[in-house]
Order: C-alpha cells, then sequence, then structure tokens
C-alpha cells in the first residue's frame, strides 16, 4: 500500500443502498466507474480497500439517536408510515427498503475507510464512490441520503485529529447537511458551489449563509445561475476555492464530487461538460498539496446521467488522485463501451472528453456570466474586506 | 395576515417638547430611522424621521456649526397629524400605504394609544418569509388558464405522487389577463416525474426555463 498516493474504497455491497427500480440515486454508477477504471487500468487491486461498516458511534457522531432507532426499525420494516414521515423516510426521495440501516451504516463506513487510511498515512488520497450523502439531517433523512456520510467523517476527524478541514462541494445540489451540521464550528469550514437553490432543491445555500455565533465566516456559498456553461463555472470556482483555502488555510480537505453539473443530468439545469470534472479535482489536488501535505479524502454524491457522465466524471476523480493531477485523455477502452451498452438506454461517449457542444446554444451566455461574476464578490465579501483592512 | 402579528410593540417615543438633540440620539442609539412623538396619555401626535432631523441639523460642512439648532423643541419639526395603522389591518394594505403616501413607517394605534409601530423593513421581511424557502425543496411553475378548479388538479398530481406541497402563490399573468402563473415549492429533489405527468396532462411547465429561452 505505502507505495501508492492512493486507495480507492470499492464494494458491490455499495449496491445494496437501493431506494427502488426506477428511482434515480442508482449506485450501478459505482461499479460502471470500477469497471471503467479497471478497463483503462487505471486501478489497481492492491490500491482497492474493502469498506468496514460504520458503528451506530460514528452514525450517532452527526444524528440522533431516535432517528438512527427509526432507520433501524425501517430496515427491517417496523416503521409505520406516519413515524417514518416524521423522519423524512417513507417520501418519494427517500422511501423505506429492506436492510436501509444497514446499507447506508456500509456507505458511512466506506467513508470512514477513506479517512483512516489518509489519517493513519498510508495514502495521501483516497475516494469513495459511494459517499458523499450531503443531505442528510441530523434527524431526518432526505434528498435520497439517509445517513450524512461526509458530516460524520468531518466530525470523526475532529473529534479524533483535531485538524481543521475544509468541505468543498461542486454537487449542483447545495451541500445543506454538512453546512448546517458545522455552522456554528470555526475549525470546519464548507464551500458549496451549486445551482441557485430559487428552484433547484433543496432552496438553501444564498451568499448571506455565512455560520453562526464562532462559526460565522466559515460557511461560503457560491449559488449560480442555471443554464451556467463550463467558463463561467470554472471562473467562480476556481477563484472562490483558492481564496477560501488561502483564508482558511485547512490541515485536510473533504471534498464532496456530485456529478449532475453535466448539461446531460435530469435533474438540474447547469450546462457544463466533462471538462469541469477534470478541472474540479485538479485543484482539490493541488491545494490539499499546497496545504495539507496532500491529505484529501473525494467522495461521491449526486449524478442522474448513471452512463454518460458519472463513470467519466468519478474516474477522472480517480486518475487525478492516482495519477498525481493528471487526467486521462482520448478514446474510452472498447471493452467497457461494447460491455456496458446494451444495458444502456443511451448511446454511451466514445471519449473521456466531450467532443463538441453537447447542448443548444444558451441565448443569454453573457448576462448569466456577467451575474456569476457578481455573486462570486458577494460571496467572498467577508475575505475580501478583511484584506483590503490588511493592506 | 394582519399587522399586529408583524408589528414591534416596544416602540422608541419621545414627546414634543423633547430636543431635537434627544431624537438623534435615540435614532444612533437604536439604529432606526423613525421616532413616534406621544403625548401624556400615550397618543400619538406626530412622528420624526432621520430625514427631518438631518434637514434641521447643521452641515457637517460648515464651518461655524450651530448647535443651538439641536436645542429646539421636537414639535418645531415634527410631521402632523400622522398616517396610523390599526392592530387589525392587513399588512398588504400598510404595503399600499407605504406605496401611495411614499412614507416608511407607521404607527399603530389601538383606542387612540400607541401599541406598535410597522416598518418598511417588516414589510419586506414578511414578504421573504411568504417567498421564502422553509423546508428542502424544489420551484416549479406553471402557466395555467384562469378557470375554476385549476389548482386543485394540479395539486392532485403532486399528491398522487406522494409529494408534500411547501408553499403555493399565484398571480395574473402580466401579459395575459386570461392566464395566471402558479408557483410552487414541493418536497423532492426529483420534481421530474411530477413536470413530466403535469406536461402530459397538457399543463405549461414554464419553469426550468428563462425569458429569451425557447
Amino acid at each position: 500500500m505505502s507505495d501508492h498516493q492512493a486507495a480507492f474504497i470499492y464494494s458491490d455491497a455499495f449496491l445494496n443502498y437501493k431506494f427502488r427500480e426506477d428511482h434515480p440515486f442508482n449506485q450501478q454508477r459505482v461499479v460502471l466507474t470500477y469497471e471503467l477504471l479497471k478497463a483503462s487500468k487505471a486501478l489497481d487491486d492492491n490500491q482497492i480497500i474493502f469498506p468496514r461498516m460504520a458503528t451506530d458511534e460514528e452514525i450517532k457522531l452527526i444524528h440522533h439517536p431516535k432517528y438512527v432507532d427509526a432507520v433501524k426499525k425501517a430496515s427491517s420494516g417496523q416503521l409505520s408510515k406516519e413515524q417514518g414521515m416524521h423522519y423524512g423516510i417513507g417520501t418519494e426521495d427517500t422511501p423505506m427498503f429492506e436492510g436501509m440501516h444497514e446499507a447506508s451504516a456500509q456507505m458511512v463506513g466506506g467513508t470512514l475507510t477513506a479517512v483512516d487510511a489518509v489519517m493513519e498515512g498510508n495514502v495521501k488520497h483516497a475516494v469513495n464512490l459511494g459517499g458523499g450523502l450531503h443531505h442528510g439531517f441530523k434527524g431526518k433523512a432526505s434528498g435520497f441520503c439517509i445517513y450524512n456520510d461526509a458530516a460524520i467523517a468531518i466530525q470523526y476527524i475532529r473529534k479524533k485529529y483535531d485538524l481543521k478541514v475544509l468541505y468543498i462541494d461542486t454537487d449542483a445540489h447545495h451541500g445543506d447537511g454538512v453546512q448546517w451540521a458545522f455552522y456554528d464550528d470555526p475549525k470546519v469550514c464548507t464551500f458549496s458551489i451549486h445551482e441557485t437553490g430559487r428552484y433547484l432543491f433543496p432552496g438553501t445555500g444564498n451568499v448571506n449563509e455565512r455560520g453562526q455565533n464562532e462559526g460565522f465566516g466559515y460557511s461560503f456559498n457560491l449559488p449560480i445561475d442555471a443554464f451556467t456553461e463550463d467558463e463561467s463555472f470554472l471562473e467562480v470556482y476556481t477563484s472562490a476555492l483558492q481564496e477560501v483555502t488561502d483564508y482558511f488555510k485547512p490541515d485536510v480537505i473533504v471534498s464532496q464530487n456530485g456529478a449532475d453539473a453535466h448539461a446531460y443530468d435530469p435533474l438540474t439545469h447547469l450546462c457544463c461538460s466533462m471538462e469541469i470534472f477534470e478541472e474540479i479535482p485538479k485543484l482539490a489536488h493541488r491545494l490539499a498539496h499546497e496545504y495539507c501535505d496532500g491529505k484529501w479524502i473525494a467522495l461521491g454524491g449526486g449524478g442522474y446521467d448513471i452512463w454518460r457522465v458519472v463513470p467519466r466524471a468519478w474516474a477522472q476523480l480517480w486518475n487525478v488522485a492516482n495519477l498525481d493531477g493528471e487526467t486521462l485523455q482520448g478514446d474510452l477502452p472498447k471493452d467497457w463501451v461494447e460491455k456496458w451498452q446494451p444495458d444502456s438506454p443511451v448511446t454511451l461517449p466514445q471519449s473521456w472528453q466531450d467532443l463538441g457542444r453537447v447542448y443548444k446554444e444558451i441565448p443569454r451566455k453573457s448576462e448569466i456570466t456577467e451575474k456569476n461574476q457578481i455573486t462570486l464578490g458577494k460571496s467572498l465579501e467577508i475575505i475580501r474586506n478583511e484584506q483590503k483592512h490588511l493592506l | 395576515m394582519i399587522v399586529e402579528e408583524v408589528m414591534t410593540k416596544e416602540v422608541v417615543t419621545l414627546s414634543p417638547t423633547d430636543k431635537i438633540e434627544s431624537a438623534l440620539k435615540l435614532l444612533n442609539e437604536h439604529r432606526i430611522r423613525h421616532i413616534t412623538i406621544t403625548d401624556d396619555a400615550n397618543r400619538v401626535v406626530g412622528i420624526v424621521s432621520d430625514r427631518d432631523i438631518r434637514d434641521a441639523a447643521p452641515s457637517i460642512l460648515a464651518a461655524d456649526q450651530n448647535m443651538e439648532i439641536l436645542e429646539n423643541p421636537i414639535k418645531s419639526i415634527m410631521s402632523s397629524p400622522v398616517i396610523t395603522a390599526h392592530p387589525l389591518d392587513f399588512i398588504e394594505d400598510i404595503a399600499s400605504i407605504f406605496y401611495e403616501h411614499e412614507i416608511a413607517c407607521v404607527p399603530v394605534t389601538l383606542d387612540n394609544k400607541l401599541v406598535g409601530i410597522v416598518t418598511e423593513k417588516d414589510i419586506l421581511y414578511t414578504l421573504i418569509q411568504v417567498t421564502g424557502i422553509r423546508e428542502q425543496s424544489s420551484q416549479i411553475e406553471i402557466r395555467v388558464e384562469n378557470k375554476i378548479g385549476v389548482l386543485p388538479k394540479i395539486a392532485q398530481i403532486i399528491s398522487d405522487r406522494n409529494t408534500n406541497i411547501s408553499s403555493v402563490f399565484l398571480y395574473p399573468a402580466r401579459d395575459n389577463q386570461s392566464e395566471k402563473i402558479i408557483v410552487l415549492r414541493i418536497q423532492t429533489m426529483n420534481p421530474m416525474p411530477i413536470i413530466d405527468e403535469l406536461k402530459n396532462q397538457g399543463y405549461n411547465v414554464i419553469w426550468p426555463n428563462l425569458p429569451g429561452f425557447e
């Protein structure tokens, strides 16, 4: 293990986190990513770590005991519909299913396995694509998320290692569960870029959500406009994250890498291409080396075009972690395309990059770009004002 | 929503014979823009805004500051009579008063006694609450014909999908009197099946979209 920079947390058991057949949250995408990496010879078996289960005690680092009990009951079919509603379980988004506690504890365990691998110094970076369930609240399931593995992992790092944690969330939806969990904690800085919540779930993530009490100034949000494209996304994202990191100076980075900001994604309205899914991990990787001696735990998250977008996006995330900041170029392995094309309702891509524009021209591009720049300024107001005082 | 639900009950007041200087002090102390002037029986007899006081105060640019002006009684600069509201008035009426009279604050009186104050800020706060996000939810907007029974049909489509509605508002389309826009926040991360079903049933779902887009 010590020869390697990075660890890949993986088990077929991730597939057990399954709400129902036609639910948009489909962990088949983790398998597709794994298979793509194997076919590309980009992942060695000795880089893979089998995830452990999370203990109840670990889950309760974030979640309320009564909520954990409710999930356990639902897991064995003993929770009534009415009781479930109180905890956000049994809704259209997070239906009850047999074994849901175990499946969720396994995902949390995967993220904790990633943390352990990095914190014990075996690897610099660890990737758990099964995790990143950022909408889970202390006492409530929501937005496809039961246990909030990202929040649990951060609290675990805080308790066990007492390090300053930077949480980076590039899912197209606001990382609300993690933000609220650490809203008054100055040792955890949360940064989320997402499509504006004016229309998109969950609705929060405005620039004025800056944290409270001691945690004021350690919660950053960059809500960008619907129909934002690569250029504008990367412009505001890069500036914001660089400035936030310079300001916070983290000891370790935890990133949530939702892959739903792509134009193909059916749930969101951003218009990005594969390019951002190369640049996002590259920046996290660079900042981890600049500030954290490389300590970077990368998680999955949303991503609902599980055929054309998620496998490539997440494979590139792994490549960046594994290849010291590099991504793969050119054609995808034919074996992979041929193996999965019969199962896919859409034509699978042939190459790592999107060739040409994958969406119609956006009519009000310059106005959207301008609006995002203004939002960037508001988001970083506190940091920029502080720097003005220093000058 | 009525005035007594949103008004501030602790009102900063002065008497007409107090000096302008004390009004200036109170404005700065409480970071407010209006002081209600009451008599001994707590009846509203006037109102003073920060602008009234600034108009009366010596210019900061003048070399020779005539500070004696601040010694004058408030009644010399206060506005009177005062437009007031009743605790049972609707907040929409207060918004109309602000708009029509171009003012930003009304004292609230009951039985001729001062019981509260409502400012522009209170009204805006209420508006933010009404149109805002209180629960994790997605927003959809639908352009519908202005006729009986449309809203329950739409609500049915949503409840058939086991989805809770977090808020609703409805307003006439600007460009067409015979149409209305319904804005709904629904508690789901995946509104697509509901949007598809609405479209299937012939509804014009206008979001996700922007003016200028097809």
